[in-house]
């Protein structure tokens, strides 16, 4: 075998069958920087969970988010004691904010599983060092997301009436309705995703347990570790179960938000019912959630120095992702405009004409602002590897994407067949608590993640070091 | 029930994933059998080379998978067809394609519930004690060393030779593991 740049990772015992190394194709910016060993990336990730100084930065933005969270959790209480009618939704628009920020969420949440599940069996390296915390951000996504179906039914005491379970009415839930196909995509969805995160994350819960000081944490690393000793039989069938779980979660993503997409393409209203919703609702998460990911990591490398582990190439190749991923929403944006014209149908003519110049026109254009003329920056390599284009073209994309859901929620919903049932909506002010809320339980958990968790996943970080290479004599 | 042995086994402490591999195929070569190599991080070939034949977790999440499916699918025709039979326009009862999405993510579930618990049982964790624990070194294990364990139960197993032909190998380190 050829001796390689000493800069360039080598990656031959990684998760997954790769048994040579890939050249990478278009520059040398490593996945990893240079100097790194075994025990330097232990003892670098898991002192971010170990150190007993908590940053004062920490609890700044931790103070910030738990407050939002109490926000969200007195909305909540004034919906279930006055009900859903303190938000906007009415006839005609049935579906406000509960519906788009539940969209919202669950797109967001798709970029972990992307990372983690369709990365790994693409065999793309670079995912290693941002695929657990991309995870558990899908996690407190989902459990953000899963709240507004959930509280939109007005009684969420009544939530398990929806799963399928032998009781004294003798009732079964619709099952040919998308809102229950909603309910089984979703939950398993959220229980797969945490299995993953959670069996990803035992060997370095051992490496904690093994390295933590105070007996309390040691205890508690050690039962969630179960008593992992990274045996190599036990190896070989966790990596069996991670690829096999990888090759689940796969085709499970793409089917949430097919399913979803599927809750408006199944009705009849103009705007909501076309063929083309699942690739395009699919395509729109991993958009948003690589934005929400960039938007994420980018402060954390700064804050914690992970600059060795997530280097300008993973934001370049996320800005790679994330230009494709607009033009495909791009092109989405455009067939929404022929389709609604190639069909003849005056609704659907009516739709996109009052869609672009009616009174929600501003939110339409700010949208393919956001969506498509932001993300263009991506095509060059100066704003795609720095760090603060970056952020910017994240945070439009953030916006642009509850817009899109917004536009074709509300603008399908507020004028349909009939003038004299016409209507117009805003959100309440309860509305926009209930929204800022669910950021605020989101950053909560992901600042609780971060103090108590390893945000880098150690094992796999340590198969990118050199020194794991395993030399076999008949290739010297 | 597996009788009382003094000790565990011999175990071996190397500081790289080459030398224990090379270890690894060595002892297997010198005719132990019942023997067990720690690391930190995943390595090729080591589960075959301490000839561990691959495992049949693949065939329980397949199973899995079918179950969910067939599970799934019949749980819906059952409600629809059997349970509460409901005629509207004179569609059929056994509206399958309506069933997909969610026969789909039965399957999924069931299998990957499978995949995770299928692999914990057969690794038999949770097992919070274990010998190998005793000895001291071995908390780099999920850092940055490799240990090669040949255990008691081996045939070939002699407290001294066993304990030489670790030696032979230029580890670190050789240690008895306390039962």
């Amino acid at each position: 075998m050829e001796p390689k740049e000493p800069r360039e990772p080598h990656h031959e015992v990684a998760v997954g069958p790769a048994d040579d190394p890939k050249p990478s194709r278009f520059d040398a910016s490593p996945i990893l920087e240079p100097g790194h060993t075994l025990s330097s990336v232990t003892e670098k990730i898991s002192m971010i969970t170990l150190t007993r100084r908590t940053p004062i930065g920490w609890w700044i933005g931790f103070g910030i988010s738990f407050l939002l969270l109490t926000v969200l959790l007195y909305t909540i209480s004034r919906l279930i004691l006055v009900g859903v009618g303190i938000w906007g939704i009415n006839i005609p628009v049935g579906w406000g904010f509960d519906i788009i920020n539940f969209v919202w969420w669950i797109g967001i949440g798709h970029a972990g599983t992307l990372i983690s599940a369709i990365l790994l069996l693409l065999r793309q390296d670079w995912r290693t060092s941002i695929n657990r915390f991309a995870e558990a951000m899908t996690l407190f996504a989902v459990a953000a997301a899963g709240l507004y179906p959930l509280l939109h039914t007005g009684r969420p005491w009544f939530a398990y009436w929806m799963f399928p379970y032998p009781n004294t009415m003798g009732l079964w839930p619709q099952f040919r309705s998308p809102l229950i196909w909603d309910v089984f995509a979703v939950s398993t969805y959220a229980t797969v995703s945490a299995l993953f995160w959670y069996i990803g994350l035992i060997p370095d819960f051992a490496t904690l347990r093994d390295r933590a000081g105070s007996r309390p944490f040691r205890f508690v690393y050690g039962l969630l570790a179960m008593g992992w000793r990274g045996s190599a039989k036990h190896w070989q069938r966790y990596e069996t179960a991670y690829l096999l779980l990888a090759g689940l979660a796969t085709p499970l993503v793409l089917s949430v938000h097919t399913i979803v997409s599927f809750d408006f393409a199944v009705s009849i209203i103009p705007g909501w019912h076309a063929t083309f919703f699942p690739p395009y609702f699919v395509a729109g998460a991993v958009f948003a959630g690589f934005a929400m990911v960039l938007t994420l990591t980018i402060p954390l490398r700064k804050f914690y120095n992970l600059e060795d582990f997530i280097t300008i190439k993973h934001l370049e190749n996320m800005g790679k992702v994330l230009l494709a991923t607009g033009m495909i929403v791009a092109y989405a944006y455009v067939m929404e405009l022929f389709f609604g014209w190639y069909s003849g149908n005056e609704y659907e003519i009516f739709m996109l004409k009052n869609r672009t110049t009616g009174p929600y026109a501003p939110m339409y254009w700010l949208l393919i602002l956001c969506n498509i003329i932001a993300p263009q920056l991506m095509w060059f390599k100066q704003f795609r590897t720095s760090p603060v284009v970056l952020f910017i073209v994240a945070m439009f994309v953030n916006v642009g994407m509850w817009l899109e859901r917004f536009v074709i929620i509300v603008t399908s919903l507020h004028r349909d067949f009939l003038p004299s049932s016409w209507g117009m909506y805003t959100g309440t002010i309860w509305d926009w608590s209930m929204f800022v809320g669910t950021i605020g339980l989101f950053m909560t958990l992901l600042f609780l993640f971060v103090r108590f968790l390893p945000v880098i996943s150690i094992f796999e970080m340590r198969t990118l070091v050199p020194e794991a290479k395993v030399t076999h004599e008949d290739e010297t | 029930m597996r009788k009382k042995l003094p000790i565990h086994g011999v175990i071996a402490e190397f500081s790289d994933a080459t030398q224990l591999l090379r270890a690894a195929e060595e002892a297997h070569a010198a005719g132990y059998r019942r023997m067990d190599a720690y690391s930190p991080f995943p390595i090729h070939g080591l589960a075959e080379a301490i000839g561990f034949r691959g495992s049949r977790l693949p065939m329980i999440v397949l199973a899995g998978g079918l179950i969910g499916g067939l599970g799934g699918f019949f749980m819906q025709y059952y409600a629809t067809v059997i349970s509460y039979p409901l005629n509207i326009g004179g569609k059929p009862l056994n509206s399958w394609p309506a069933y997909i999405p969610v026969t789909f993510e039965c399957a999924i579930l069931a299998a990957a519930l499978a995949a995770i618990f299928g692999m914990l049982a057969l690794n038999g964790l949770p097992e919070p004690y274990h010998p190998v624990f005793h000895v001291p070194r071995f908390e780099f294990a999920s850092r940055d060393h490799f240990f090669l364990c040949i255990e008691a139960t081996d045939p070939k197993f002699d407290p001294e030779d066993t304990r030489n032909f670790l030696q032979s190998l230029e580890p670190r380190e050789v240690s008895d593991v306390p039962s």
